[in-house]
């Protein structure tokens, strides 16, 4: 199917399905029950897993295929946000014109850093993508703030110029964000019993696009393209001696996951139309890094996982208080229930980053393949195939 | 003319923090040949060092003094440090006054431990392995420890002043006035600095590790168990950062993330000077952190907007472009 073949096209259709029911599957829990706050199924929420998800896709292309390690991508979402905001400043509300844009002027950044940094590789490219990185936090902190609006972070405001479309919505207030007249805040509740589904125009926006840029991403792993990516992680010394030059390849990938980040900040600019540099800073770097070696470095479904498990902890695992623990081991003895709560107490709630953390660890330590090659062991455990059987587990090593 | 002095004394007050945590991170990499995320880290323990130790200090009982009372007319209860009714009131006010200081003697000794425990339990398992993974788990215990830190200590900065007697304001040039805490950090620093290079140009164990840095293999086959060595040197590293988080405590309120702050522009800082030199780590942190201070003065300011922010990535990325060994790397490490 589209030029893939079987197993791909399995992948495609599977995640297909899964983003398309996600309103579905995140939502298993009555919304009366006690469990409802596990629910992950609001488009806010949902939306942020697919845009990070498209985020990751990109970020692994350059790092999952060439093994450099970028800490400096969340500017080109940076970029992209701003961007975006701009467009619907100048232009109009209509989203398409902005996400465009956004991916073409985050990709010449891409163009302009990564012809820089790909000079270095190794640590050093990972120092120079994060001096870039802070260097553009910095600035647009400071001294674009006519560009940026520095800390407050870039608004659509009610006297932006917007000349196609107007500057005002019918009642006065400031115009929402669409498609071609569909609203991206628009959503669709559907009450099943106690259950209910909320349907976002802006979620199936983002997954759609999502789905596009997964399939892009088949593609370009497939192709003998991504082949020639994989060469220069495996060994580009090698490379060198047979002929080829590296460096035109490693900046196509540079600029083509810098354009994937923009593509992300574009669409988190159309969910919210607001830009913050915040979203630039190096902190911001490591967390698509994590999101992408967490998920399983070089595979294809890995980074989206990888999102999808980061923002759910972020966003759900971190709302576990104690009362909610204290329900979940009522039926323990009263001092074996204290004693279990104090233990579990610093891993959850506000300390969802310690658990992030030491997941992280121990995925770096003992799974470099990520959850992926972790599905992957305890499949062939159940089919109780020999560990040596071939399988594609992705080790990332640095280009040096 | 004075700002710029001022300026320069400022940047030379950044760069000995730049500089210290440089030194510890250039002693890793140029032992273990690891590049170590999780030394921000070990600069913010350090810091937290201190704080534990005030707070050590000022664990106190309460009494009832009967010739006082409170507001309620209550016979006023009065809280007395124990460190106090040990020593006697004006040495143990005295020890409470001087905890930062003394937070070295407590310091050292905790941040070797944590040192060894993490090159034994952790590190030691990742030589083999890519610098990308060095970089990722370090990475990792860097957030897990900076977290665990926030579970105690909670989010907010603690104040960890600075004794009484050196907290006011000295005149370093004729004219030229500045706080004297700053300027016991730049010669702390120096003296530590001074130390470390001391302890590895004259003593037969510095000796040792230097022939290990430049050829691990040979002094393997000598028979020395360099390994053991190495691993002390990283508890050194550790608590070189350590010292300069507990006396970096008065200069700014310790908080849980200040370690990834000054990460960032240490791994700078050392590229800058050059991978695996110590020289260099030194005079790249006090010289950015110079340029950083004079590229603040209103003047640069006024000319080049916004140049004090981005003037540090600036001279790293022209330093790594056209000299990519730093300013005074040895020839063939890290190329």
């Amino acid at each position: 199917m589209f030029g893939l073949d079987k197993k791909d096209s399995t992948l495609l259709i599977l995640v297909a399905v899964l983003t398309l029911l996600a309103p579905f599957i995140l939502n298993p829990f009555p919304s009366d029950s006690g469990l409802a706050q596990f629910n992950a199924g609001y488009p806010d929420l949902m939306q942020r897993f697919v845009i990070f998800g498209i985020f990751a896709i990109g970020f692994n292309i350059l790092f999952g295929l060439t093994g450099y390690l970028s800490f400096g991508h969340a500017a080109f979402l940076g970029v992209g946000s701003y961007s975006a905001v701009w467009m619907f400043k100048l232009l109009s509300m209509n989203i398409l014109p902005a996400i465009i844009l956004s991916v073409i002027i985050s990709g010449l950044f891409a163009l302009v850093i990564g012809f820089v940094s790909l000079r270095r590789s190794g640590i050093y490219f990972s120092i120079l993508t994060l001096a870039f990185a802070q260097m553009s936090f910095a600035l647009a902190y400071s001294v674009l703030t006519p560009i940026t609006n520095g800390e407050t972070g870039l608004q659509i405001a009610l006297d932006d110029p917007r000349i196609f479309g107007g500057a005002v919505a019918a009642d006065g207030s400031i115009p929402v964000t669409n498609l071609f007249g569909l609203e991206m805040r628009s959503a669709f509740d559907m009450a099943v019993g106690p259950w209910s589904f909320t349907f976002s125009a802006g979620y199936y926006v983002c997954a759609i696009v999502m789905l596009i840029a997964f399939y892009l991403a088949i593609r370009i792993f497939r192709s003998p393209f991504g082949m020639m990516l994989r060469a220069i992680k495996s060994n580009q010394t090698r490379m060198n001696y047979t002929g080829l030059n590296p460096k035109p390849y490693t900046l196509a990938a540079f600029v083509i996951s810098g354009m994937y980040a923009g593509l992300a900040g574009g669409l988190m600019a159309s969910m919210d139309p607001l830009a913050g540099a915040e979203r630039m800073q190096w902190t911001a770097s490591g967390e698509v890094v994590l999101m992408t070696i967490l998920g399983g470095a070089g595979t294809l479904i890995g980074p989206v996982l990888g999102a999808g498990a980061i923002k759910y902890m972020e966003n759900i695992f971190s709302k576990i208080n104690d009362n909610v623990l204290h329900g979940w081991f009522a039926f323990l003895p009263d001092g074996m229930e204290d004693a279990v709560v104090w233990i579990l107490h610093p891993f959850v709630g506000k300390g969802w980053h310690l658990t992030l953390g030491i997941i992280f660890m121990l995925v770096v330590i003992f799974l470099p393949g990520g959850l992926v090659e972790g599905g992957q062991r305890i499949a062939r455990a159940f089919k109780g195939k020999k560990a040596k059987e071939t399988s594609e587990k992705a080790t990332t090593e640095p280009a040096e | 003319m004075d700002a710029i002095i001022l300026q320069i004394l400022n940047g030379l007050d950044k760069g000995s923090a730049y500089a210290l945590i440089a030194l510890g991170l250039t002693l890793i990499f140029g032992t273990l040949g690891v590049v170590n995320f999780a030394h921000g880290a070990l600069f913010m323990i350090g810091a937290f060092c201190a704080v534990t130790l005030q707070r050590l200090f000022n664990l106190s009982y309460e009494t009832i003094d009967p010739t006082k009372t409170d507001f309620l007319g209550n016979p006023a209860k009065v809280k007395t440090p124990y460190v106090e009714s040990w020593f006697g009131p004006e040495t143990g006010a005295a020890i409470i006054d001087w905890s930062v200081p003394l937070a070295i003697l407590f310091a050292i000794p905790i941040m070797l431990l944590i040192g060894y425990v993490m090159e034994r339990g952790l590190i030691k398992h990742f030589y083999k392995r890519p610098h990308a993974d060095q970089i990722l788990v370090t990475f990792g215990l860097a957030i897990v420890l900076q977290e665990i830190i926030k579970y105690f200590y909670g989010a907010n900065p603690i104040q960890t002043p600075a004794p009484e007697a050196l907290s006011g304001i000295v005149e370093v040039l004729p004219g030229i006035f500045y706080p004297a805490w700053r300027v016991v950090y730049f010669c702390f620093s120096l003296v530590v600095i001074g130390g470390v290079f001391a302890f590895l140009q004259f003593t037969t164990f510095g000796m040792v590790v230097r022939a290990g840095m430049a050829d691990r293999e040979t002094v393997g086959l000598l028979g020395i168990d360099i390994d053991k060595r190495f691993t002390l040197m990283f508890g050194l590293a550790a608590s070189v950062a350590g010292l300069a988080g507990v006396m970096y405590g008065p200069i700014n309120a310790p908080n849980y993330h200040m370690g990834m702050d000054f990460l960032v522009l240490s791994f700078v800082v050392v590229v800058v000077g050059g991978m695996g030199s110590l020289p260099g780590a030194v005079l790249a942190g006090f010289l950015l952190g110079v340029l950083e201070s004079l590229a603040s003065l209103e003047a640069v300011i006024s000319a080049i907007p916004g140049i004090n922010q981005i003037i540090i990535y600036l001279v790293a990325i022209v330093i790594l472009l056209t000299r990519p060994r730093g300013l005074m790397g040895r020839k063939g490490v890290m190329e």
